[in-house]
């Protein structure tokens, strides 16, 4: 049974999504997501643990042996992805009953539980597999059950939103599999172990080298670095929001892994960084992706649309940490997956209870929200701390190693700059609380709060990002070990 | 066991209670606090006693010696001073966020390493951020916003300092550096900022006077403070500190004695005096480095006592403009003696707290025969004298009667600026309690003959000086200062050799005319604003270019490495 996690990660839901249509019950369906979301957490956990003591788990789909069949490979850092997907997930699907049963229709509710099943299992299959060709194909499940959920999203814009990421989706997608295609073309495999292995030798073919152009656009392109995010902010806004917290917590941090995996582990850092200034174009991409995102988020007057914004710089910030190519800088960007989805995540989480109370997500119906909902205006505060860098929130740790990243890799000054940015979530961040505990609203005065099942997930997530400012040794510690992982098998 | 409990701590947890609980306990709360931290901050022993575990490092929380226990007492009292002043006048919220701000200010003397002094810098920094916010004026939401930039910024780069320092030591302890590479200057910079230092000075002037009467007695007595006390533990005896010490002494005196706002006056007086205090820790002997912490204690103790009276003004007449006030003696003696006494302080008259601890700093640059610093650091001492001595009392509680028929304030103002009038003079005559609690042996006597009679001879000048120029000095609403005119107009036609984007930018920063900082902003939301081209998101075909552009450039860059 023990043996067979690995392949239950990923199958529990996937079975569990057409249980929810045949069911057709919106209750049920709930229910099923949530112990689902909750089994593959305690799944996840199993396997963090197995992989810590063990080391590396290779699982073969179906007894087909790699590199022939689809191998599942389990190491440090994918292994910690997985819980941080999955965990989100969990308390998502708990927060999520009356935020969904507000914000969709009645009769559509249960589909939208097995779009979310697909897109959880989708985004697993991603992270744990070990072959190329499956990575593509799980992609496909992610979004195009994504695509699907954001259309469900009450604004009527939601569905051209969801239209322009099904088109963007499907263009880096296909990117990918070209990139995928042409790699198989020189090798011969589909094995991500067993590609590292064969590429060095044709490393100078200029196949290769299209393949590598291809295969890092499909993923910038899925993770929405500046130029190539134009899809997000419409999608993260008008999606419904459940569906803007998950994703903003874990579809763009999936894609990150990705782009880790193939540059460190398939291609390996001697091949991406040292042959071709790709350190250079990521850097630069992502200094602008923070400094105009962060700008841009300052003058929205929609909250969810400025906190799309605020994820694009976030965005910024873990690719520059990779483009670093040093222990340090890849800690900071995998430290910040994990840090950036609790405060992203509750930060959307938060909207949700505003829309449910409020009705309205615009910067100008909050006022004096301080006094109507303490307990959702308080957890803004605290995680747009953490979204700050402030110490003793998690944003601070990330903050801390990516200095170091910056300073090892001998660019402090880029440092300053990058820190200086913080000053432009502060302003964004003000913007928001100064709305909610300076203004006050005359027309209603009385406290009404959200209902507690979504108070208590927000507030999970709430103390984890300051428990993770303090204590670091779960997360940067993790994170830590499975830079040095990752760097170590690239050397 | 007493030892284990961070005496920052206290306070801190002690403010998030006041935020939240009702009337009844607020006080009870408010009172027993500092008292307990006054307490726990004398009991704390030399060296090590807490430590815990941050990333990969280890940290000190709490470390004794004299100097952090000096701080840390002052900042106690303060916190108790300040409580017993502001009780009647202050809102449950600011209340709570200067017991933040205090506690974090203390967490900061007792740190023993960089990184939990750094932790406690950035709370302190939101703390204060929050007392202003919840100060009286609307504009206090502006300032607040300027504020809190100026010691992100501040924080952003200590911090970047920092990690670089321990990169290159390889030790996070908390004691005197070299300015030998980029990390440490950066430090050095970032502490500065925090103290007021010029150039970035301003903020001083700018964002304390838009804080409430009892908000700003808070906020005089930390951030300024704080950055002295970590200047000596990291910089002791760096000589640029000198000229920055020299620089901020007049830039405080100019800038006060332009001012017409009296607690705008009161504000560049800090800067001013802590500009002795940098001067002090740049002299760096033992005796400079003394008279720099005895100045910041008693600076501490006579600030908040003048702000206390002009907090009282304040809050009985509702004016700050020293042009509405004047002839305010005949109602409010209590307030006008102790503003005096204050006044006196400052300007280091004998038998007053600032004669002990000033002419310790003079006297060490004399030791070390640096004539100019001696020589700058009389002339200043009568600058003192002009704008604070004479100014302040004179224009708020003599001068012309201004109509004005206030009362002495409710009875726990008036207490509280009895106490610190009390202390002013105790420590002005008993200088030896004083100087027991500094951090080196104290081999200096004050009261000398030919030293007292030097000191009053220069400030019988200076006020003769003052009263001359009195039709100079007066400050008329016609001309209405900005604040940091000068500043900007150099700093503007310095920035207009680069560009007209650059110097937009600049002016956008530091808060200048209204119509750049509109211009500035409509160009930004032009770009980035809801409808901006950077904020745009609708059309598929722009990413198609983008993916293609990104796609090609990509391959041209790769193709020819």
């Amino acid at each position: 049974m023990l043996s067979q996690l690995p392949a239950l990660q990923v199958v529990i839901p996937l079975i569990a999504a057409p249980l929810c249509v045949v069911l057709r019950n919106k209750e049920i369906a709930c229910l099923v997501s949530q112990v689902v979301s909750i089994l593959s957490f305690l799944i996840s956990l199993i396997l963090l643990q197995q992989v810590l003591q063990e080391g590396i788990i290779s699982y073969a789909l179906g007894g087909w042996l790699a590199p022939v069949g689809i191998e599942y490979r389990l190491d440090i850092l994918n292994s910690f992805i997985l819980v941080i997907i999955s965990g989100i997930s969990s308390i998502v699907t708990l927060y999520s009953k009356k935020s969904v049963n507000f914000e969709i229709e009645s009769e559509k509710i249960y589909l939208f539980y097995t779009g979310y099943l697909l897109m959880f299992s989708g985004l697993l299959g991603m992270t744990i597999t070990g072959d190329a060709f499956n990575v593509f194909v799980f992609i496909e499940i992610s979004s195009l059950s994504s695509y699907a959920m954001i259309a469900m999203g009450k604004d009527r814009r939601a569905v051209s939103a969801a239209f322009t990421y099904l088109v963007m989706g499907t263009v880096g997608a296909t990117f990918f599999l070209i990139g995928v295609g042409l790699m198989y073309s020189m090798t011969g495999t589909l094995n991500m172990a067993d590609l590292a292995e064969r590429l060095p030798k044709v490393y100078d073919t200029k196949a290769i080298l299209v393949s590598f152009a291809f295969i890092s656009i499909g993923i910038l392109l899925k993770l929405a670095l500046f130029p190539l995010h134009l899809w997000l902010p419409n999608a993260y806004t008008y999606a419904p929001s459940v569906v803007s917290a998950f994703l903003s917590a874990t579809a763009t941090k999936v894609a990150i892994y990705i782009l880790i995996r193939f540059g460190y582990s398939v291609f390996g850092s001697d091949f991406v960084f040292s042959k071709y200034p790709t350190a250079e174009i990521l850097a630069s991409l992502s200094i602008i992706a923070i400094v105009v995102c962060s700008i841009v988020a300052i003058f929205q007057t929609n909250i969810k649309r400025l906190l799309a914004f605020s994820s694009l710089a976030q965005v910024g910030y873990i690719v520059l940490g990779i483009s670093f190519n040093n222990i340090n800088g890849l800690t900071a960007a995998i430290v910040h997956i994990f840090n950036h989805a609790l405060s992203k995540g509750a930060l959307f989480l938060a909207m949700g209870c505003v829309a449910i109370v409020i009705g309205s997500v615009k910067i100008k119906d909050i006022n004096g929200l301080g006094k109507k909902m303490p307990f959702t205006a308080f957890a803004i505060v605290i995680s747009g701390l953490s979204l700050i860098g402030v110490p003793l929130t998690a944003g601070f740790i990330s903050k801390w190693y990516l200095v170091l990243g910056a300073i090892d890799k001998g660019w402090w000054p880029l440092a300053i700059i990058l820190l200086l940015t913080s000053l432009l979530a502060l302003v964004y961040v003000w913007r928001v609380v100064e709305v909610m505990y300076f203004r006050s609203d005359p027309n209603s005065p009385e406290v009404k709060e959200a209902p507690l099942s979504m108070v208590i997930p927000l507030y999970i997530l709430v103390a984890m990002t300051i428990y993770f400012g303090i204590e670091t040794s779960f997360s940067a510690g993790l994170a830590n070990e499975a830079a040095e992982y990752i760097l170590g098998i690239s050397e | 066991m007493i030892n284990f409990i961070p005496p920052g701590i206290i306070l801190i947890i002690a403010g998030f209670l006041l935020l939240i609980v009702p009337k009844q306990l607020f006080r009870i709360i408010a009172f027993v606090a500092p008292i307990i931290t006054i307490f726990i901050v004398l009991q704390i022993p030399d060296g090590v006693s807490l430590k815990g575990n941050f990333l990969d490092y280890s940290i000190e929380i709490i470390e004794g010696d004299k100097l952090s226990r000096l701080f840390g007492l002052i900042f106690s009292i303060m916190a108790l001073g300040g409580t017993i002043f502001s009780i009647n006048n202050i809102k449950n919220k600011e209340l709570g966020f200067a017991f933040i701000y205090a506690g974090s200010a203390i967490g900061v003397t007792f740190s023993g390493d960089l990184i939990s002094m750094f932790v406690f810098w950035e709370i302190m920094a939101i703390g204060s951020t929050m007392v202003i916010w919840n100060g009286l004026e609307l504009t206090s939401h502006k300032a607040g916003l300027r504020y809190a930039l100026v010691h992100f910024l501040g924080g952003v780069i200590l911090m970047i300092g920092i990690i670089g320092n321990i990169n290159q030591t390889g030790s996070s302890n908390f004691t005197a550096v070299s300015l030998d590479s980029w990390a440490q200057w950066l430090m050095l910079i970032g502490i500065l900022i925090n103290a007021g230092a010029w150039p970035i000075s301003s903020w001083i002037g700018d964002a304390y006077p838009e804080a409430s009467a009892g908000g700003m007695v808070f906020l005089s007595a930390f951030t300024t403070k704080t950055a002295v006390f970590v200047l000596i533990k990291t910089f002791p005896g760096t000589e640029i500190l000198v000229y920055i010490g020299l620089i901020m002494i007049f830039y405080g005196i100019i800038y006060a004695l332009l001012e017409n706002d009296m607690r705008r006056i009161l504000a560049y007086s800090i800067v001013n005096q802590v500009g002795f205090m940098v001067t002090g820790i740049g002299i760096g002997t033992e005796m400079a480095i003394n008279g720099a912490a005895s100045h910041a204690f008693a600076h501490i103790i006579y600030k908040a006592l003048l702000l206390m009276s002009a907090g009282s003004v304040l809050y009985m007449t509702g004016k700050r403009k020293c042009t509405d006030l004047g002839g305010l003696y005949r109602t409010m003696p209590i307030t006008t003696i102790c503003g005096i006494i204050g006044a006196l302080a400052i300007s280091s008259f004998p038998l007053t707290s600032g004669f002990i601890s000033k002419s310790m700093i003079s006297q060490s640059a004399a030791d070390l025969h640096l004539t100019y610093v001696w020589f700058l650091l009389t002339a200043a001492s009568a600058g003192v004298f002009l704008h604070a001595g004479i100014k302040f009392p004179w224009f708020v509680f003599f001068q012309k009667d201004s109509g004005l028929r206030p009362k002495d304030p409710p009875f726990n103002m008036k207490i509280s600026m009895i106490i610190f009038s009390a202390i002013c003079i105790l420590i002005g005559i008993f200088p030896s309690v004083l100087y027991s609690l500094l951090p080196f042996e104290v081999d200096y006597v004050p009261y000398t003959f030919g030293h007292v009679i030097a000191y009053l001879q220069l400030l019988l000048f200076a006020g003769l000086a003052f009263f001359i120029l009195l039709p100079q000095m007066k400050r008329t609403l016609t001309i209405s200062l900005d604040t940091d005119w000068l500043f900007r107009v150099v700093s503007l036609r310095i920035i207009n050799f680069f560009s007209k984007e650059l110097k937009i930018l600049s002016d956008g920063i530091k808060g200048g005319t209204p119509e750049q900082i509109s211009s500035f902003i409509d160009h930004l939301i032009k770009y980035h604003g809801p409808s901006g081209i950077l904020a745009k998101t609708l059309p598929t075909g722009r990413t198609i270019f983008w993916v293609i552009v990104i796609f090609v450039l990509f391959l041209i860059l790769t193709f020819l490495s």
